[in-house]
């Protein structure tokens, strides 16, 4: 393929990729090293407002933003360093938390309070991820024939439902009374409410997380499992090797590059967790750094919002990614380099 | 066949709403609004399209949508319904219109209470105000011969009796969900306490002796709540209520109808609308309101019809017939039992919600930080110091205080 055709085929997603993804990256990045703020003045404003029956009228000082001659406000950008990062990861009042050995008062700071669930989330669900769908693929390899179409059918639907929906379902399912709480109540005959503390909330959303992706992970696996070497196996089974052996021998080897693709995608995927937070609507307990962002970014009622410690929140949680991959990352670029 | 059906709909529609019109005006300037999605804006936008050619849009998300759409020019709405929180950031921006003309023009009808002024000019207009107010169940509290609860102490004291007698487990209800209603608990306590909110220069003043009784108010009642009171909202309140489950919350007005509302509610008749319990200086309760606004930027005719078709939209008519749907401020509305606990508040001297930039921030810091005292994370000067420390870290990122 000569150059021009080369560019004619890549060119319109790279200029795509440039226009949604690069650019707008590079304005978060700038943003979150900026503060964007109308200049206010103090005036003195009488506010009339009903009451019942009766009108109330107040007189007070209120900070009111200057507005130029096309009665635009007036915004000022200021560059600020680092601020914006100071004021989402306190660093102060977290290191005199670790110091004083007070895992309490540093699960009290918003980032590292979601920073804590963050990683435990990403890091419980990926081998439950794994291996939930290595067993389903398996379980759909071995199904006869007939049945195989309608298995891969309902192992797949817990994938399809959108991830809100399916975060409320389990929401109403448990809060309260619901169903399945009331269900757990008069099996063991006491009174639970699953929504009244930090680790069951926890526990649900993990479990959720795994309902939701292995269906994925199954489906990528079961493709790899099309393509193990029947001779192998087949030798194996004549060497005496049990079905155990030949998984742990012959089949995990083979879809060792598939699993680290599962973990790579699983590993993005579950440390953005956000849905959950908001469909259980745990923020009183349990906040994700997505969340946190998300927190920042949604105007109060009078309007306000805080777009730069937003940015750096995502920068943040785009920099924790990137640690977490590097470790599936190096081990492909070991195999990649070892490859040839 | 099936397409002259649809035919037939349509003209038979057209032919109804003919019927129904009761706008006292051609509208033939194309109008429309942007407004939250509840019950008495419905009613409200209902009768306003009866002019013609407007077009209105509830939209639980307005107030992110507003400011922006009343900023493009010409503006994307001609009216707006805001409550006295929304307002601000429209008036910050100056793209909302002095209604004065206007309300001289056509607004003789108009209560003086209506007319939301700013400096001296008409901003807004109100149709109708809001409150969250005590609501009991009166069989229960009859039944072991309690009073009606006055204050937080005799709510503890009644909900400790009904609980001890074996009638409900958690008596109380309350909207306690972590964020915007949460904040807003601590925020009727606190005003009911007569605590104020801001020192010189926007500095917040909340870590006092009115801010930790507020929230000692607050976690006594958790302890006759459903322990997962933390994501509980006005409508699970609501649902407790008409299920029987709780027997005294403060609940907002414009929740009351449902309590009698015979398709869903267990307990019709037998919820009576008080004042809110009275805190050291107020009752424990904010009033707002809602009402409408009008673009500054399109024309005078189109200023001019949009004025009229709002105030068709709030006329007696309208509220006639849709007299239980909202606290309206209007001479046709007949306060029923159920306008009765937001009207007792009121009398009793409750205060107006403190709207303003500032106050959105502290609304917010207040309904992130408040979990931590509920759960028993922090005690209650800490809470009150890191939310100090949030709103300030905010309230600089958006300008509001000098660095």
């Amino acid at each position: 393929m000569n150059f021009r055709t080369f560019a004619a085929f890549v060119g319109p997603s790279v200029f795509m990729m440039l226009l949604f993804i690069a650019f707008p990256l590079i304005s978060v990045f700038k943003q979150s090293f900026y503060v964007t703020q109308p200049i206010y003045e103090t005036v003195e404003v009488e506010t009339c407002t009903p009451g019942f029956l009766t009108q109330t009228c107040v007189t007070e000082t209120v900070s009111q933003p200057q507005l130029d001659e096309e009665g635009k406000v007036i915004m000022q950008t200021q560059y600020v360093g680092l601020e914006s990062y100071r004021n989402v990861l306190e660093p102060e009042r977290a290191w005199r938390a670790i110091s004083e050995g007070s895992w309490n008062v540093l699960s009290t700071i918003n980032f590292w309070k979601a920073l804590r669930f963050t990683l435990t989330f990403t890091l419980i669900t990926l081998p439950l991820v794994i291996v939930c769908g290595l067993g389903i693929a398996v379980l759909i390899n071995n199904a006869a024939q007939a049945i195989k179409g309608p298995v891969i059918f309902i192992s797949l639907l817990p994938f399809i439902i959108t991830p809100v929906i399916g975060v409320l379902s389990v929401n109403w399912l448990f809060r309260g009374d619901g169903i399945l709480t009331a269900l757990l109540e008069w099996w063991l005959n006491r009174d639970i409410a699953l929504f009244a503390q930090a680790w069951t909330i926890e526990v649900l959303m993990m479990l959720y997380r795994v309902w939701h992706v292995a269906p994925f992970a199954a489906i990528v696996f079961y493709a790899g499992l099309q393509t193990v070497n029947q001779d192998s196996l087949e030798s194996a089974v004549i060497d005496g090797a049990t079905r155990w052996q030949r998984m742990k021998y012959i089949v995990i080897p083979h879809l060792m590059p598939l699993i680290i693709f599962v973990s790579m995608i699983h590993l993005m995927d579950s440390y953005r967790v956000f849905e959950e937070i908001v469909g259980f609507a745990s923020q009183g307990y349990v906040i994700s750094l997505q969340w946190l962002t998300y927190d920042f970014l949604v105007p109060d009622q009078a309007g306000n919002r805080s777009i730069s410690r937003a940015s750096a929140s995502a920068m943040l949680t785009m920099i924790g990614i990137a640690i977490l991959l590097i470790f599936p990352l190096r081990r492909t670029w070991r195999d990649h380099k070892g490859g040839h | 066949m099936k397409l002259k059906t649809i035919l037939m709909a349509g003209a038979m529609s057209i032919a109804a709403s003919g019927t129904w019109a009761a706008c006292s005006f051609e509208n033939d300037v194309p109008l429309k609004s942007l407004s939250a999605g509840f019950e008495a804006w419905k009613a409200v936008t209902d009768a306003m399209a009866e002019c013609g050619n407007f077009n209105a849009s509830l939209d639980q998300e307005f107030r992110e949508k507003q400011p922006e759409a009343f900023a493009a020019s010409p503006s994307l709405y001609q009216i707006g319904g805001v409550s006295n929180t929304t307002l601000i950031p429209l008036l910050n921006a100056g793209t909302i219109r002095p209604l004065d003309d206007l309300v001289e023009k056509y607004g003789q009808n108009l209560l003086p209470n209506q007319l939301i002024k700013v400096d001296g000019k008409t901003m807004a207009i109100a149709m109708m105000v809001n409150a969250q107010h005590m609501m009991y169940r009166n069989d229960v509290l009859a039944d072991l011969g309690i009073a009606e609860p006055a204050t937080y102490d005799d709510v503890l004291a009644a909900a400790a009796k009904i609980k001890d007698a074996g009638v409900m487990e958690y008596p109380i209800g309350g909207t306690f969900k972590t964020g915007w209603n949460l904040g807003q608990e601590f925020i009727n306590m606190y005003m009911g306490e007569g605590g104020s909110f801001f020192g010189d220069g926007n500095m917040p003043a909340i870590n006092n002796e009115q801010g930790v009784k507020a929230l000692e108010t607050l976690k006594a009642m958790t302890d006759y709540m459903d322990p997962e009171y933390l994501v509980s909202d006005s409508t699970y309140v609501q649902q407790q209520f008409q299920q029987g489950k709780i027997a005294m919350a403060n609940l907002w007005a414009s929740r009351a109808a449902a309590m009698n509302d015979e398709a869903e509610s267990q307990v019709v008749g037998k919820v009576t609308m008080s004042a809110a319990p009275m805190g050291s200086a107020a009752p424990a309760t904010t009033i707002w309101w809602d009402g409408f606004v009008l673009a500054s930027n399109m024309s005078d005719e189109e200023a001019d019809a949009a004025f009229r078709v709002m105030l068709e939209g709030m006329d007696e008519e309208m509220v006639s017939a849709n007299n239980d749907a909202a606290v309206w401020l209007n001479p046709a509305y007949k306060a029923g039992e159920l306008a009765a606990g937001a009207a007792a508040s009121a009398q009793a001297g409750a205060k107006a919600y403190p709207a303003s930039g500032p106050m959105g921030i502290m609304h917010t810091a207040l309904g992130n930080g408040l979990a931590d005292f509920m759960t028993g994370a922090k005690d209650a000067q800490t809470t009150l110091a890191d939310i100090e420390a949030d709103y300030i870290t905010a309230a600089k990122e958006a300008g509001l205080i000098n660095n």
